[in-house]
């Protein structure tokens, strides 16, 4: 094992990045010096939590690299730990940064210090609520992540930033705040807030729904799913290109993984009995924001909605709880980072440039950005789901796992497949085929060399994801073949419970 | 009998000490005339330094003396100590102001040390007279100092309106312990108690009179709702240093008079007051939280903030358990700390045409003023509760307390409260963060930026080493048990 606190490493580097960036000067020469130490902060981050990867022993789903100090007293500790389930969400993140630094380098010209200093402590908090293994160390990252992400939006975002930033705020924490309280009931429940202790606890059911509705409302409307999404257009649209990336590819995730960490595990019995509503809920958001996405007529907020449908799929494939579709949502949300990333990058490359998102405002861009159409092309194809991208793979296993429990929900959801081919190919032809004929875009430049550096490893991964997704999978499967386990065993052990009691009566 | 020889005065000592300072500062002050004011408020600083360190000096345990009527355990203890930082806080941060405005009175000074010598008395009350005595030293001087700009308008009428509702509210309190030590026979706390143990039929609805009555003046004092009238009007009214002071230590004491009585004297029947306490703490949550929306003045919308605070408090007195007096002590210091921080920025507003006092003021001083919006903003964050800022972990120990006690509805409707009121914290942030600069402030002078950071590092590094905190306070809350 590890001598040295890889995790906390990894949590609190950003963290010490972004002191040293606050301490820079204002002129600038500062400003240079805090792009280049966030962007070396973040290169760093990554190449540690690639030694995690390296480290890490994928046959074993438990917990791996534990650290555990006392914190608040009692039963309350500073604890850290991952497994199969959070690993790729915490690669995933810090492999993010250095992606939303660059995207950053000339898009930020105000404030460049503040800006920088927001991204790095988000990060710490982002990878510190992947890796915590305390529920109240758990929220208090889940929640800090807001206070960065408000700013972010708020000082560097659009012209109607200060409406979007305090949605954001306002909806995330009247979810969060119920979720604390369920937390504070499970905690004198179970008498700690350890998590792998809290995996195996059995909750009576009355806490269960309850602390299980909590939960949802947290979860739901950070995922998010209908019809508690309506914040997430308005941020995306607002925010800068890298707060999008990070609002899609990473705060999202955050509710499918609190699914799979709290709500599946340690409330099985409330799980399955409401799970019908899980599966309504993720229908209506396949099917409807798909068509929403059709009508939009800016580009963030269509593939804002395009997002509200693809974490239905997951939603869907969690809620399954078979082996097909736990592993295809975990697949679907490291593949939407990648590609929802990718997506929202684009459309800040033309941003950058025209200073506009209307659909309307561009068309024909084949012929003066022959790049940028084709990187355009393979993440709209990605989106859609074709086979051959990491799209497909996490829309195929999630739809097999789901209609092995529920055929039904498998079919609408095939639908809503159908609707993003069309509203994603919409897209593309009217941004980037046609005839040139605006005259704003005659002179418009293809990608340099910074855009493509962003772009190339997200084309690669998800073409190598995309035919090769056994990494991820295998990566993940001891964990979720241990999660499905406990879940089923806990399941039977309430029936049985269930039955003693009503013989016994 | 202890009658005829002099009761222990060991447990006093941290009040003769500012007793007797305060009253040799008298003389010196009227003696060498309002040139000495500075030299007046150092000392007194030091001599609240000095109280503070003969506190803790004093023998560990619960110390007792005048018959039990004065209590020092380690509730008081933690309490006193809070109150003392306040005092002394404010008196630091009124140096400036009292420069700059031309109100240079040494009596400011020594009338806090007075207030304070009444805040120590209150804490360690355990019976009636002793709660009456302290509160009334520690009330008068308020008074006065909220009157201290006697040509200003607005401060005369807020003295006069403190004045008069706050002798309203010790009737009703007097009255309440009236009906107690009617009912009961006896003014001490443990009397009251082992009567009220016994207490059957008629005798109990009695008691309870007394106990409504009892609470509805601590409510005036810690300004909960539905008693809450006077503190917009006096924040706004009263000079901004003293406004200070009656937002910080006076609320601990009252916090602390609250918890004692409720606890010591009526443990038996906490499911009597548990109902007031619940209906007073949701009341103020929401009134606070609402509210405080729509001011446009930063010492009112701090006026609305207390009173939401204080009902965040309550709750954990509303448990009525360890663990809720504990979450309300860690309430009460970490408050003290958010909201002497804020004011420190208040205090700080202050450009070519003197001081401002309207939110809209403080547009876009993320960029005039870099290092004063952060503080501020993280104290604001901090005042919302939002991890990992220190005001989490406010309002998570009382929170806790009250699942555990049950009390679900409380809990839910405390904790939308608060999303509300996240609402107008981030409002303020929004001004300074996102919008264009309004005209700079002068440069903070240096007290009030020590305050400033001071607190505002409190709030940001407290969630990396809670542990001493959360444990002193749980000793004081189980020293109460």
């Amino acid at each position: 094992m590890t001598s040295w606190p890889i995790l906390s490493v990894v949590t609190f580097l950003p963290l010490a990045g972004a002191v040293f960036i606050a301490f820079l000067s204002e002129d600038p020469a500062g400003v240079r010096n805090a792009r280049w130490v966030a962007l070396w902060t973040t290169l760093i981050v990554f190449a540690i939590s690639l030694i995690l990867v390296w480290r890490f022993d994928p046959s074993n789903g438990d917990f791996q690299f534990l650290e555990k100090h006392p914190w608040l007293g009692g039963t309350i500790n500073y604890e850290m730990g991952v497994d199969g389930i959070s690993l790729p969400f915490v690669i995933l993140t810090t492999g993010l940064m250095p992606i939303c630094i660059l995207a950053s380098w000339t898009a930020i010209e105000s404030r460049v210090r503040e800006y920088m200093v927001a991204f790095l402590v988000l990060e710490t908090l982002m990878v510190g609520t992947f890796c915590a293994l305390d529920l109240v160390l758990f929220y208090l990252f889940f929640e800090g992540g807001l206070i960065p992400m408000f700013l972010i939006i708020g000082v560097w975002g659009g012209p109607r930033r200060v409406y979007a930033s305090f949605k954001f705020f306002l909806y995330t924490l009247l979810g969060s705040v119920l979720m604390l309280l369920a937390i504070m009931a499970m905690y004198w429940n179970a008498g700690t807030t350890d998590i792998p202790t809290l995996l195996h606890h059995a909750f009576p059911r009355s806490l269960q729904t309850w602390a299980w509705l909590a939960f949802l409302a947290s979860f739901a409307v950070k995922m998010p799913m209908w019809p508690v999404h309506t914040w997430l257009p308005d941020a995306h649209v607002e925010a800068p290109t890298a707060g999008s990336v990070i609002l899609a590819a990473i705060l999202l995730k955050m509710g499918g993984y609190g699914f799979l960490r709290f709500s599946l595990p340690m409330f099985p019995e409330a799980s399955q009995q409401l799970a019908p509503l899980i599966y309504a809920l993720s229908v209506v958001a396949i099917v409807y924001t798909s068509l929403v996405a059709l009508v939009q007529e800016d580009m963030k907020k269509l593939i804002a909605y395009s997002s509200v449908a693809h974490m239905g799929f997951v939603t869907m494939g969690i809620f399954a709880v078979t082996a097909q579709g736990v592993a295809g949502g975990i697949f679907q949300m490291i593949s939407h980072g990648i590609v929802s990333a990718a997506l929202f990058l684009c459309v800040g490359v033309v941003y950058d440039r025209m200073h506009t998102r209307e659909i309307a405002a561009y068309g024909g861009l084949v012929n003066r950005m022959p790049l940028y159409a084709f990187t355009f092309m393979m993440f709209t194809l990605a989106n859609v789901g074709l086979p051959g991208t990491s799209g497909f793979v996490g829309e195929f296993l999630t739809l097999i796992g789901t209609f092995r429990v529920n055929t039904w929900v498998a079919t609408l959801a095939t639908l809503g497949t159908i609707l993003s081919a069309a509203y994603a190919l919409w897209l593309y032809r009217k941004i980037v085929f046609g005839r040139l004929e605006k005259p704003s875009l005659f002179s418009i430049r293809d990608m340099g060399w910074r855009e493509l550096a962003i772009f190339v490893p997200l084309i690669v991964l998800t073409l190598i994801l995309g035919v090769y997704p056994k990494p991820v999978l295998d990566f993940s499967s001891a964990s979720v073949t241990q999660l499905i386990d406990n879940y089923r065993h806990a399941l039977a052990a309430a029936q049985t419970a269930g039955q003693t009691a009503s013989l016994g009566r | 009998m202890y009658g005829a020889q002099l009761p222990s005065l060991v447990p006093l000592l941290p009040g003769l000490v500012l007793g007797i300072g305060a009253m040799a500062l008298l003389m010196l002050g009227v003696f060498r005339g309002q040139s000495f004011g500075r030299v007046v408020d150092f000392i007194a600083i030091v001599l609240l330094v000095v109280a503070g360190a003969v506190l803790v000096a004093l023998p560990p345990g619960k110390l007792t003396t005048f018959g039990g009527s004065f209590v020092v355990d380690d509730f008081a203890r933690f309490l006193k100590v809070l109150a003392l930082i306040g005092s002394a806080a404010a008196i630091l941060m009124s140096l400036d102001y009292a420069e700059r405005e031309r109100q240079q009175r040494f009596e400011f000074s020594v009338l806090v040390l007075l207030s304070t010598l009444g805040m120590l008395m209150l804490i360690s009350a355990a019976d009636l007279i002793a709660l009456y005595l302290g509160l009334e030293l520690m009330s008068l001087p308020l008074y006065v100092v909220a009157a201290s700009h006697r040509d200003s308008l607005r401060a005369t009428e807020a003295g006069l309106k403190y004045f008069v509702l706050g002798a309203l509210s010790s009737g009703m309190l007097l009255y309440g312990a009236s009906l107690v030590y009617g009912f009961t026979g006896t003014v001490s706390f443990s009397g009251i108690a082992h009567a009220a143990g016994q207490e059957t039929g008629a005798g109990g609805t009695g008691l309870i009179f007394g106990i409504v009555f009892l609470f509805a003046g601590f409510c005036f004092k810690v300004s909960v709702v539905p008693f809450h009238m006077w503190t917009p009007d006096v924040y706004e009214g009263a000079p901004t240093p003293v406004t200070a002071f009656f937002a910080a230590a006076p609320k601990v004491a009252g916090i602390a008079m609250f918890v004692r009585t409720a606890v010591m004297a009526f443990p038996g029947i906490t499911g009597q007051w548990q109902q007031i306490l619940v209906f007073v703490s949701i009341a103020s949550m929401a009134l606070g939280s609402f509210a405080a929306i729509g001011q446009r003045n930063i010492k009112r919308l701090m006026a609305y903030s207390s009173i939401g605070h204080m009902g965040f408090a309550l709750i954990g007195l509303a448990a009525g358990t360890s663990e809720g007096v504990q979450g309300v002590l860690i309430y009460a210091a970490i408050y003290v700390t958010m909201t002497l921080g804020v004011f420190a920025v208040i205090l700080a507003m202050r450009r070519s045409g003197g001081m401002v006092e309207t939110i809209d003021q403080l547009a876009g001083l993320a960029r005039t003023n870099p290092t004063m919006a952060f503080f501020m903003a993280m104290l604001l964050f901090s005042l919302a509760g939002i991890p990992p800022l220190a005001g989490f972990f406010a309002k998570f120990y009382v929170f806790l307390a009250a699942i555990k006690a049950g009390l679900y509805v409380l809990a839910v409707i405390g904790v939308v409260t608060s999303v509300v009121g996240a609402y107008y914290y981030l409002a303020i942030v929004k001004i300074m963060y996102f919008d264009e600069p309004a005209e700079s402030f002068y440069s903070m002078p240096a007290e009030l930026r020590l305050v400033l950071i001071v607190c505002g590092l409190f709030n940001i590094l407290f969630f990396v080493y809670p542990g001493p905190l959360v444990g002193v306070a749980s000793a004081a809350a189980s020293s109460l048990f």
